[in-house]
């Protein structure tokens, strides 16, 4: 960021109680969801915890790939042309087999829909 | 929130928060003759675009819909249209007079660009004057209606900023307000819980019709949206399938049911709470037509950094995505980038939300107000005759 903190900035973030910083690198939207969305880069052969926002329980996978902020994480190992869920939801299939920790991106899912 | 709201009463009972003199152009040729207007008379406004020649069918209807329904629009405070022939002009300046506000047309056929130009001219400064002392006076936030749409899109929005302007929705539905969403395309893969909160089995079926029509129309061309969707951005950002990025895209509806579907720049016909409305998906568009169905503040969530504004309507821009707020940081209004963090908590990014609506609604400048973004598009649903 710039010097664009002075007092009028509306996209000032951290509130003065911000709570403590949290070690989590990924979060996830739903219990049962297939795969976790990365907060911050994920480097390969990291260990790292996620938090699901439904329960804020923890998860730790072993990352098997460099994830950038905002790509995906499998959870699961899944075969090839499964279902895979986000929100509770099949949001596509899988292309490849897929094992805990996987980079999920277009390489190993598609839409279910064409 | 015991922020007192202000804003401007039109003559209808319709409420603004912006107080705009508009010179508008009935068709692509009168584009000069609005731009010479706006550049002699300080604090108009001409709104040029391409289109508004040998139109025909829904698709002249929809250009005058628009141009209708943009006049009308309350943060409108009144209007010089000016096209080259004298008959589209009067239709479009009294379909704007029915609000009671100030229209006036001018035709080029005839007289030239410098006597339409002259005569314009005299009317908007009469206008801007008027205008410029209207007075806001106390409003509610029954009384505003707030459309939505998010773009360029990645995981951050379904996890952030959509979810944020989601608690905005509900509060505004709760508080009496209105509330536009549309994207017809974009609901591909969870079309199904948009059908499920429909008020009524005729609604159901209205929106299943108007989403079914708009996907064939897609496919009748041969490609299916595997081509656009997710778009480049989406997928730079992480989206993989059109169905995650759906997923995503609908987390910005709230919770309520859907008590109307409209048309493209339709009024909404139900009264206030929450209604879809058939619209493409590009961020211009899309506001151009939610804009002429009467919405007055626009709340976009973003991801990988949108930068759209509307000449009329101002748009509040939303990011949970820290490289954006970073990188991007002059067109964001609202940063919600501890949502990801987990430093702030889902209402509380609501709460931070609806600060910035009401001094948006009070009158601060949303951040593409300030930097000029005026993308005025209309939508045209076939080639001309």
């Amino acid at each position: 960021m710039s010097n664009n903190s002075q007092s009028t900035t509306l996209a000032d973030t951290h509130s003065p109680e911000s709570k403590e910083v949290s070690t989590h690198k990924f979060l996830i939207h739903h219990k049962g969801d297939h795969v976790g969305v990365a907060t911050s880069p994920i480097k390969e052969g990291e260990q790292v915890i996620g938090i699901f926002m439904d329960d804020n329980s923890e998860v730790s996978v072993k990352s098997r790939g460099d994830i950038p902020l905002g790509h995906k994480i499998s959870l699961v190992d899944l075969k090839s042309n499964q279902p895979v869920l986000k929100y509770g939801i099949q949001i596509g299939l899988t292309t490849t087999e897929w094992a805990v920790g996987d980079y999920v991106h277009t390489h190993n899912i598609k839409t279910a829909r064409w | 929130m015991n922020n007192t709201l202000m804003g401007y009463r039109r003559e209808n009972g319709k409420v603004g928060i912006r107080n705009h003199v508009i010179i508008l152009p009935v068709d692509d040729i009168s584009n000069a003759a609005c731009e010479a207007v706006a550049r002699q008379v300080q604090g108009t406004m001409a709104l040029p675009h391409a289109y508004g020649r040998l139109q025909y069918g829904p698709d002249l209807d929809l250009h005058f819909r628009t141009m209708i329904g943009t006049g009308s629009n309350p943060n409108v405070a009144a209007v010089i249209v000016i096209g080259i022939e004298e008959n589209w002009s009067k239709k479009i300046a009294e379909g704007i007079a029915e609000t009671g506000k100030p229209v006036s047309y001018f035709s080029i056929e005839g007289n030239g660009d410098f006597e339409t130009i002259r005569q314009a001219s005299w009317k908007a400064k009469e206008y801007v004057q008027w205008a410029s002392e209207l007075q806001r006076e106390p409003i509610e936030l029954k009384d505003l209606t707030i459309s939505i749409k998010c773009g360029e899109s990645d995981t951050t929005t379904g996890l952030g900023s959509c979810p944020t302007v989601s608690q905005a929705v509900d509060r505004l539905v709760d508080a009496g307000a209105t509330v536009f969403f549309g994207e017809t395309s974009e609901l591909t893969g969870g079309e199904h819980l948009i059908a499920q909160r429909m008020a009524t089995p005729e609604l159901h079926e209205k929106f299943m019709a108007i989403y079914e029509d708009y996907v064939g129309e897609i496919e009748s061309k041969g490609v299916d949206l595997l081509g656009s969707q997710p778009t480049q951005g989406n997928i730079a950002g992480g989206l993989s399938t059109i169905e995650e990025k759906a997923l995503g895209n609908i987390a910005k509806t709230g919770t309520k049911e859907v008590i109307g579907v409209l048309d493209p720049a339709e009024n909404p016909d139900n009264g206030s709470g929450l209604y879809f409305m058939d619209t493409s998906s590009a961020a211009a568009e899309c506001i151009t037509l939610m804009a002429a169905g009467g919405a007055v503040l626009h709340l976009f969530p973003t991801g990988q950094g949108n930068i759209i504004g509307n000449p009329i309507e101002p748009v509040v821009k939303i990011t949970a995505n820290p490289i954006t707020a970073g990188t991007m940081s002059e067109h964001i209004d609202v940063d919600v980038q501890g949502l990801l963090s987990r430093q702030i908590s889902l209402e509380e990014a609501g709460d931070k939300l609806m600060e910035v609506i009401c001094r948006t609604v009070n009158g601060r400048l949303t951040s593409a107000e300030a930097l000029g973004h005026r993308e005025f598009v209309m939508t045209k649903l076939y080639r001309s005759a």
